[in-house]
């Protein structure tokens, strides 16, 4: 187990210096750099005028004259030591503030739609293994074929559209007007859970379509088991036999792609959350790509990613402790 | 002397037909069993043709709209669908026709709207002619399959913000989504079969060496990262350029899956004694690998292409949509659907959100084109 937890470990971090690496480059690719961008924000309309000789300046204050290695150590430097993601130039404050709690709003939403989606997927595959060739199943797999084909941002839309033709008000957002500036609060937590659903269904579509065809497939496969018709032989209850026997392996593929979906969930995220006018990081990491703001952008993407890789550890580690065939490197 | 075969003459008709067939099935080539099991699966053939029918229409849209991408109607602005019928309340014609339009203005805002005069008929005529075109870019033509007479004009879907007609709009959106995403997979697959292919040939170090940056790849959110590469794309380019930009992009990062499926299966037949055969022989590994090995799974990785095919659309249509891929005067699904962002808009105009129809369509037909293919490439499946 020990010597498990170290590969893992180590591959974790060989997989995160990689990325970050990657999302520098992605950074850095924009023509013009941090210096001319905030330069022409600063002062465009100001009548100041700027000479090239003014945004050298502004580039070797801020240490961008040096050569690309160099700033990237200072930039991963920062962060790893410090925590500290640079400038944000659009907002003219560090991209610390820009963020802020939005990475605990973000984490809140991501949980809420893993939670949905599991809750949802899991016992209707169940159901629709057992019920093989009923209309449910075949409802089912219509719905799964549509989770794919229907992108998530058009059903936002449509959502929205039937939302607000019923209940006449705006389902949009994640906080009632009144709550949106609010101090944190019990009754503000209360908002945001009511307002979290909407998302958290939209953003869990295409995901729960994928795992109920998953959860269907496996159980079909184990219900044919031996194991199970010796159990049903013996007498066992039929619903405590599914439960004991196919449906704890029927786990094991839900499991070991948690991070997979943490990835769907949040390669999804930003459109749906322009459409849905959801104020966190999704939304942020689309405005500041338009507005070339990369020092927000990169810090958003690596905070992204860093999630979907530690989600991919523990779902290894989930799926150890669940299965001790992986476990013991059988 | 001859022998005759003794059981020719007993032979009844239907124990001949049922010989035939069965000898057809024994001499057809792979290929042609796969069309087989294909042609019974009805769902994928259907997805199939409307596949077909999508790629018809966009590559003629020249002919089959009847107004150029950009052409704007004055007249008819955010107008409601035209739809052609036979009887109003002034009675009944033989020939399809719409009622003509007259310029109201809003005794509110007092601006100018187009609204339906149920009093005129426009009738609705076929082959009229239209301005000059270039039907697949080389071919010119003025005509068009179908529009008003008099020159007035029918708009099937109605017109957008700046009164250009959504239905030719929508066929030339067809052509573009689906060119990028075709131009997308076949980058990827070549990019999936040099990576796929050198890691799967060679295995050892340079295997593991792949792996790495391959799970980098696919740990990143794929969107956001596409979002970062199209926002670099500089503001001054032309569509054109963007165009181009976009299917690189799309073909840059779609390789992964591909290049996944193509390693493994090389890893499992490359101690194969036929490999090992052409390896004595003297053979290159490209050679080894392009004409001994890729063979024996060419029909997955046509599927696995079908399947990937969603992804690029998808990605394609949700860069455009919030206004980082293709930029108009380009019309793509995506761009189209910019107009259709809020809800008031979808409430005010429905009209403008047909092309997600066609988004959804594809979608679902490539993954059961897709579903279908795998279906009848496995050989192992029922035989057909």
């Amino acid at each position: 187990m020990v010597r498990f937890l170290a590969e893992r470990s180590f591959g974790m971090i060989v997989t995160l210096f990689m990325v970050s690496v990657m999302v520098f480059f992605i950074m850095e690719l924009p023509p013009g750099d941090f210096a001319e961008r905030y330069a022409f924000r600063k002062f465009s309309g100001t009548g100041v005028t700027i000479t090239p000789a003014d945004i050298a300046a502004i580039r070797a204050e801020l240490g961008l004259d040096q050569p690309a290695v160099v700033r990237y150590f200072d930039w991963i430097s920062g962060i790893v030591l410090r925590g500290d993601f640079g400038q944000a130039y659009a907002f003219d404050t560090s991209v610390n503030n820009v963020i802020g709690q939005k990475v605990w709003l973000t984490l809140g939403l991501l949980f809420a739609t893993l939670i949905i989606t599991y809750l949802i997927s899991v016992p209707i595959g169940i159901y629709a293994a057992v019920r093989r060739g009923g209309a449910a199943d075949y409802g089912l797999t219509l719905f799964s074929y549509l989770g794919l084909a229907l992108p998530n941002f058009l059903l936002a839309l449509v959502l929205l559209y039937f939302a607000n033709l019923w209940f006449g008000a705006s389902v949009g957002g994640l906080f009632s007007a009144e709550y949106a500036e609010a101090p944190w609060s019990a009754a503000k937590l209360w908002d945001l859970m009511k307002h979290m659903w909407l998302p958290a269904l939209v953003l869990g579509w295409s995901a729960m379509a994928y795992q109920i065809q998953t959860v269907r497939a496996t159980m079909s496969d184990e219900i044919g088991k031996l194991n199970v018709t010796a159990a049903r032989a013996r007498g066992v209850p039929e619903t405590r036999l599914l439960l004991k026997y196919p449906a704890r392996l029927a786990l094991n593929p839900v499991v070991s792609t948690i991070g997979f979906d943490v990835n769907r969930i949040f390669s999804e995220l930003p459109i749906v959350a322009a459409v849905l006018g959801l104020t966190e990081l999704g939304d942020l990491l689309l405005k500041s790509f338009l507005d070339l703001d990369m020092n927000v952008a990169g810090a958003i993407l690596l905070m992204l990613t860093v999630v979907i890789v530690v989600m991919n550890f523990v779902s290894d580690l989930l799926l150890a402790w669940l299965d001790p065939r992986i476990r013991l490197g059988g | 002397m001859t022998v005759m075969d003794p059981q020719t003459p007993l032979e009844t008709t239907a124990e001949r037909r049922e010989r035939e067939k069965r000898e057809r099935y024994y001499a057809a080539s792979q290929w042609t069993l796969i069309w087989w099991r294909f042609r019974r699966h009805r769902a994928a053939m259907a997805g199939a043709a409307i596949l077909l029918t999508m790629a018809f229409l966009g590559l003629f849209a020249e002919f089959f709209a009847p107004y150029g991408p950009t052409e704007r109607n004055r007249d008819y602005v955010s107008g409601p669908p035209q739809v052609p019928m036979f009887c109003d309340q002034n009675g009944c014609s033989l020939r399809p026709f719409v009622h003509g339009t007259r310029t109201v203005r809003d005794p509110v805002t007092l601006r100018a709207t187009a609204e339906p005069d149920p009093e005129t008929r426009r009738h609705v005529a076929f082959f009229v002619p239209g301005e000059p075109a270039m039907l697949l870019g080389a071919i010119p033509i003025s005509t068009r399959l179908f529009g008003l007479e008099d020159g007035a004009q029918l708009h099937l879907w109605g017109t957008d913000t700046l009164g250009r007609d959504v239905f030719s709009r929508t066929l030339y959106a067809t052509r573009t989504s689906l060119s990028i995403g075709v131009l997308g997979v076949l980058i990827s697959f070549v990019l999936a079969l040099v990576i796929g292919g050198v890691a799967g040939y060679f295995g050892g170090l340079i295997d593991s060496a792949i792996q790495r940056v391959t799970e980098v790849v696919r740990v990143i959110p794929i969107i956001p990262l596409y979002m970062g590469l199209a926002a670099a794309m500089p503001k001054e380019w032309s569509s054109t350029q963007v165009y181009f930009a976009m299917t690189l992009i799309l073909g840059l990062f779609g390789w992964p899956t591909l290049a996944r499926r193509i390693r493994s299966q090389l890893l499992s037949i490359r101690g194969e004694d036929y490999v090992l055969a052409a390896q004595l022989a003297g053979a290159r590994p490209a050679r080894i690998i392009g004409s001994h090995m890729l063979p024996s799974f060419t029909s997955f990785i046509i599927v696995d292409l079908v399947i990937s095919f969603p992804y690029m659309i998808l990605s394609e249509t949700a860069l455009s949509f919030v206004g980082l891929g293709l930029r108009p005067p380009a019309v793509s699904w995506g761009v189209m659907l910019q107009q259709a962002q809020s809800v008031q808009v979808i409430e005010q105009a429905p009209w403008l959100f047909i092309p997600a129809g066609f988004v959804v369509l594809a979608v679902l037909a490539f993954t059961i084109v897709g579903d279908g293919l795998r279906d009848a490439a496995d050989p192992y499946g029922q035989a057909g």
